[in-house]
């Protein structure tokens, strides 16, 4: 992989960010709202358990969680969109960029976005409503790397998606993380749903995370072993993405659809 | 010891490769039996040419004929069928990127990014090709194709003849050895026009690279092009120098052989003229 057209996919969309404040404002206004309003239900929430339970880092240290997620997987299908929304397929395939190289600014460029968003929802989170993720220590790291991993294997999966299926099967991107919501348990234990539910959830990383930040908040230390099993399965959720991505793209390749892409050649 | 014998001719195609490079062959773009099928069409059937090194090859042909469907092909953003597609001695398949680092394109219906400014598609294009020294580049591309003006102004907002320009200094950025352009005067006024072919003509005559040229304007075809393919249904039926053309086959202008081809083909099989 080269540096120079990974930069190049980069800096084309710090070009976008920076000239639209309508690209900007979302990557951190939407996050922001969200702190807010659950910041707001957990304070009403401890006031009615009279002080017998601190909902602030259950609930919400898991919405900041879970929207960290769906930052990094937006930041990922956005930047993918945002060269469906311009019929840019074309000149950037016809050019020596490899898919790879391609993937890998696309990630670049939602690190950066989802790290902008990660960053308000802390100050806010601990400044307004005393969050504070000290009370998570060290582990917070393994928590986000897991949950960054599956957010990018997710976003390439979507991307793929969208590319297969054409420009108006953008709609299938923007639920999918509330379509997983329930299953890997944000705000109960896996234990609360019905078995085959849990079944699903077991496959997904963030299923631990959460499981990890409840047994930490409970006093009790967090599983090695589902830890590890949740990084095993992140990384193994971007290697299938990548591989998804690859095939789909050698499809549009076979059958004409990537130099012929728009929502009227795509059924 | 015995090689195995796919080994040695992918052993010997990389030797070809970098021998054809090394050696500066004048064939910048070398087309043989490409052939793409659809289950219910056949686009394009054992099409074989070359183009040459400061050679504008036009590529003619009523609507559907295959015209686009090659030069995708040749683009990389088509797989094909069969055949095999060498760009200044590279061969495309086996090393996607090193062939398509030596060809850039411009084509009416590809226009470039409309929400960012000439400079940034350029310089976005640039670091996607690689180029060095890209700052000097765009700038001496910005004063080369008269965009000093619109160099901070959105693509989107630019005139069809403004967007020709970008597009075609996009296309220059890095100094391609083969250079396809398709259609790229059809949104132009004669006057645009006739500014943007004597452009193209510079950059074959004065550059090192060879054009691939597609036109529905018979007129500009004989103006700028040195030799012309005639694609109909997927084949190639004529090809020879469009000044005498029309001549060889009892037509007296290359509009009127272009409709009577489009029409009537000569046969079924391929003719050569040359």
């Amino acid at each position: 992989m080269r540096a120079r057209p990974i930069a190049g996919i980069l800096l084309r969309q710090f070009y976008l960010i920076r000239g639209s404040p309508v690209r900007a404002l979302p990557m951190f206004a939407w996050v922001a709202i969200d702190i807010v309003m659950w910041g707001f239900i957990t304070r009403y929430l401890n006031t009615m358990s009279a002080g017998r339970f601190n909902y602030v880092p259950t609930l919400l240290g898991a919405v900041l969680l879970w929207d960290f997620f769906t930052r990094i997987m937006q930041g990922v299908s956005t930047a993918f969109l945002e060269d469906v929304w311009s019929r840019n397929f074309l000149n950037l395939f016809a050019t020596p960029l490899t898919t790879p190289e391609y993937i890998t600014g696309l990630v670049l460029t939602s690190i950066g976005t989802s790290a902008v968003g990660l960053l308000v929802m802390l100050v806010l989170a601990s400044a307004a409503f005393g969050l504070s993720f000290f009370s998570l220590g060290l582990m917070l790291i393994p928590f986000l790397l897991v949950l960054f991993g599956f957010g990018i294997a997710l976003g390439i999966f979507a991307s793929a998606l969208v590319l297969r299926l054409g420009p108006a099967s953008e709609w299938l991107v923007w639920p999918m993380p509330a379509l997983l919501s329930p299953f890997v348990g944000v705000f109960y234990p896996l234990s609360t749903l019905p078995h085959w539910m849990r079944g699903v959830g077991l496959l997904l990383p963030p299923s631990y995370v959460f499981q990890g930040m409840r047994a930490i908040l409970a006093g009790q230390p967090p599983s090695a072993g589902n830890l590890a099993l949740a990084a095993a399965l992140a990384l193994l959720d971007v290697v299938l993405a990548g591989y998804f991505f690859a095939r789909v793209f050698r499809y549009a390749l076979r059958t004409g659809l990537l130099a012929r892409y728009s929502a009227e050649s795509v059924s | 010891m015995r090689v195995p014998q796919d080994t040695l001719s992918r052993l010997h195609s990389c030797i070809d490769d970098e021998t054809a490079e090394e050696t500066g062959s004048d064939v910048v773009l070398g087309v043989t039996e490409l052939r793409k099928s659809y289950p219910e069409v056949v686009a394009v059937e054992r099409v074989s040419f070359e183009v040459r090194r400061r050679e504008v090859l036009g590529l003619l042909g009523p609507n559907g004929a295959g015209k686009t469907t090659t030069i995708n092909m040749i683009l990389g953003v088509l797989s094909p069928t069969s055949g095999r597609i060498r760009i200044a001695g590279i061969d495309l398949a086996r090393h996607r990127a090193r062939a398509l680092a030596r060809a850039n394109f411009s084509a009416v219906y590809a226009s470039l990014p409309g929400n960012l400014t000439v400079r940034q598609n350029l310089t976005f294009f640039g670091l996607v090709y690689g180029i060095q020294h890209l700052a000097e580049r765009v700038g001496v591309l910005i004063e080369q194709f008269d965009l000093e003006r619109l160099k901070d102004v959105k693509c989107g907002v630019l005139s069809s003849g403004e967007q020709t320009r970008v597009a075609l200094a996009k296309a220059a950025l890095n100094r391609p050895r083969l250079l396809l352009l398709d259609e790229p005067t059809a949104s132009l006024d004669p006057s645009a026009a006739q500014t943007v072919r004597s452009r193209i003509r510079r950059l074959a005559t004065e550059g090192d690279c060879g054009i691939l040229w597609t036109s529905h304007n018979m007129y500009e075809v004989e103006e700028v092009c040195d030799r012309v393919l005639f694609l109909s249904h997927g084949r190639v039926l004529l090809e020879g120098d469009p000044r005498r053309l029309p001549s060889q086959h009892g037509a007296s202008t290359l509009e009127e052989l272009f409709i009577r081809l489009a029409r009537e083909p000569l046969g079924e099989s391929p003719e050569q003229a040359v």
